[in-house]
């Protein structure tokens, strides 16, 4: 990507006119940053009124709330028992990191050094849980797991959330270790390492960055999935974008402002994570869920 | 300093030469060795929790509770409430993606150069994929409300008489899959677009040829395969709207997506073969759907774009 950049900072654009074209001079310009603006205008303001709302005491008609209070953060606290349920989040997102790097890190380290039959096909599997959406895949998977009596505990949940994590770590950490040297690892065998300490002691410490980054964004996405989580998780074992979802669509008087104050636990959560992920990955690889490969 | 090494022919007539080594030693020169064992918890993981379910709802949905293999389908197919699931969610998926595709294409081409505030802006992009559907639902549900703030500003600019209904209709949806839609095929095609050789466009300028000229007949062509893909991506992803519907739709009636189908036949009927009989129509339509999409790009251009597309 540097050389990219380099090439492209030491280009001029084919003056047509005047040697410096500014780009106030274009309506295409202004329609473009016009559209981008008016997007994050919208976007301010569909997660501003969430915040304002959560902090009014009463809001009705008017463009801002009647007075301000902190007493709704509190009623969500005890309501929505969101000290358990920021625990089960916690609890489930470590697991879903740890059980993932557990697992995909040593099938990463297969697939990116070694061919063999049907590489092809095991890597297009892997493929196939990052690209169909979740909940195609999350009906069948709840019923195979209620079968089985993992569902509704905290186990279904970690199990569930594992399928789009482990090829996600695979996916990630594939270019991390094709960059690191191999002559360096027929080295270690040459001095008598098994395969053991390679990895142990030559390979983990090498590919340290990779796996902070993946253990990040694993983690960033399993506390924002929804659907998998909605679809095998019990009373007791629901993270708190399920818990937010029941309190939306439930039935029952709960004031509007406790539920906002919810979701903007929820968000302040996430911004915080994403904040620590942003400082290890770069943001496109929060959303590309594909790596992108040339085209054969 | 010299090495004295005792001469020891090394070849293999030296070595005892039992069936077993022979065809480890032929298998490992086709890569099959004892590492790939680091593969197999994946593979299990894979099976177990992905492929087997998916036959096992397969298998489930041509066994339903009564009548023939093909009664679930032949249910889903003649009742016009369930039928009607699949119009509804390619009425709200394809305008979203469509939008979402063809909306990322200029602002991605303008902003596909170095510039400041580019990584600001793409941080800020993805911000409302991290929150996810439900906080973006939650804030749809105040923004767009009848007394939210974007009903006050157009009556307060008078380019409204009342309140426009906004949520719990269709629109709501749409805005909700746009905001969670958009960054994610903007940031898609940034990358494809940051892919094609600059110099092709500069060779163009040097010829003489103005920028929309540039764009249609070199930068177009170079990027509909990866417009095809991010299309697909974008569209699995708008089929599979579950939570907005829910919350900023009308589930009932306007806005019953299929997955609210499936999710009710499995949740509130308990019909499990029920259940995965629709899921399976869900992703056969998504299968059709980018079938077509990537038979119209196999006629395109997939050469080399020259970078690193």
């Amino acid at each position: 990507m540097t050389a990219l950049t380099d090439v492209r900072t030491g280009t001029t654009e084919p003056a047509a006119s005047a040697p410096r074209r500014r780009i106030t001079a274009r309506p295409a310009a202004w329609l473009v940053w016009g559209a981008v603006i008016f997007f994050f205008i919208n976007l301010l303001g569909v997660v501003g009124s969430v915040v304002v709302s959560s902090f009014g005491r009463r809001w009705f008609d008017t463009w801002v709330p009647d007075g301000y209070t902190t007493q709704w953060y509190g009623q969500a606290w005890t309501d929505f028992t969101l000290l358990q349920v920021i625990t089960v989040t916690l609890e489930v997102s470590l697991l879903v990191v740890g059980i993932s790097l557990l697992i995909g890190v040593p099938a990463a380290y297969v697939l990116a050094r070694r061919g063999f039959p049907g590489k092809r096909l095991i890597y297009f599997v892997f493929l196939l849980p990052i690209l169909i959406p979740p909940i195609t895949y999350g009906i069948p998977l709840a019923t195979v797991l209620y079968k089985f009596g993992f569902a509704g505990h905290l186990s279904g949940v970690v199990l569930a959330n594992l399928v789009p994590s482990v090829p996600f770590v695979i996916l990630t950490m594939t270019p991390f270790i094709e960059q690191i040297d191999p002559r360096i690892e027929s080295a270690a065998r040459m001095c008598g390492a098994g395969i053991r300490s390679i990895f142990l002691r030559v390979l983990a410490p090498l590919l340290l960055p990779g796996i902070l980054a993946s253990a990040i964004l694993v983690l960033v996405r399993t506390v924002g999935m929804f659907e998998l989580t909605f679809l095998t998780a019990g009373p007791d074992s629901q993270t708190l974008v399920v818990a937010l979802y029941y309190s939306m669509s439930a039935a029952g008087i709960r004031a509007q402002q406790s539920v906002d104050a919810m979701a903007v636990i929820y968000t302040s959560m996430m911004l915080v994570l994403l904040v620590i992920a942003l400082r290890y990955v770069n943001p496109t690889q929060l959303v590309a869920r594909v790596k992108e490969e040339p085209e054969p | 300093m010299s090495v004295t090494t005792s001469p020891r022919p090394a070849g293999p007539s030296d070595r005892p030469r039992s069936p077993q080594t022979h065809w480890q030693h032929r298998l490992a020169e086709r890569g099959i060795d004892r590492q790939l064992w680091l593969l197999v918890p994946a593979v299990l993981f894979v099976v177990l929790l992905f492929l087997y379910p998916f036959f096992y709802g397969l298998g489930l949905s041509f066994q339903p509770t009564k009548g023939g293999p093909f009664s679930d389908y032949a249910r889903f197919f003649s009742d016009a409430y369930q039928r009607n699931t699949i119009w509804i969610t390619l009425r709200i998926a394809l305008p979203a993606a469509v939008l979402n595709v063809v909306a990322a294409v200029p602002i991605a081409y303008r902003m596909r150069g170095r510039f400041r505030g580019k990584r600001l802006i793409t941080i800020l992009l993805v911000v409302p994929i991290t929150l996810g559907t439900v906080l973006t639902a939650q804030g749809l549900l105040n923004y767009l409300g009848p007394t939210g703030w974007f009903n006050r500003v157009l009556l307060s600019l008078h380019l409204a008489d009342q309140p426009i209904q906004l949520i719990h209709n269709y629109w709501g949806v749409f805005f909700s899959l746009i905001i969670t839609g958009f960054p994610f095929a903007f940031l898609l095609v940034l990358s494809y677009l940051s892919g094609i050789d600059p110099t092709l466009e500069r060779a163009a300028a040097t010829l003489g040829a103005g920028w929309w000229q540039r764009f249609r007949t070199i930068t177009l062509p170079l990027l509909m395969p990866g417009l095809a893909t991010t299309f697909c991506l974008t569209f699995v992803l708008a089929f599979s709207v579950f939570p907005s519907a829910v919350l900023v739709g009308n589930p009932a009636g306007q806005t019953r997506v299929i997955s609210i189908a499936a999710y009710q036949a499995a949740y509130e009927q308990f019909d499990y073969p029920y259940a995965s009989a629709i899921a399976m129509i869900m992703g056969l339509v998504e299968v059709v759907i980018i079938a077509l999409v990537l038979a119209a790009r196999s006629r395109l251009y997939t050469g080399s774009t020259g970078g690193k597309g």
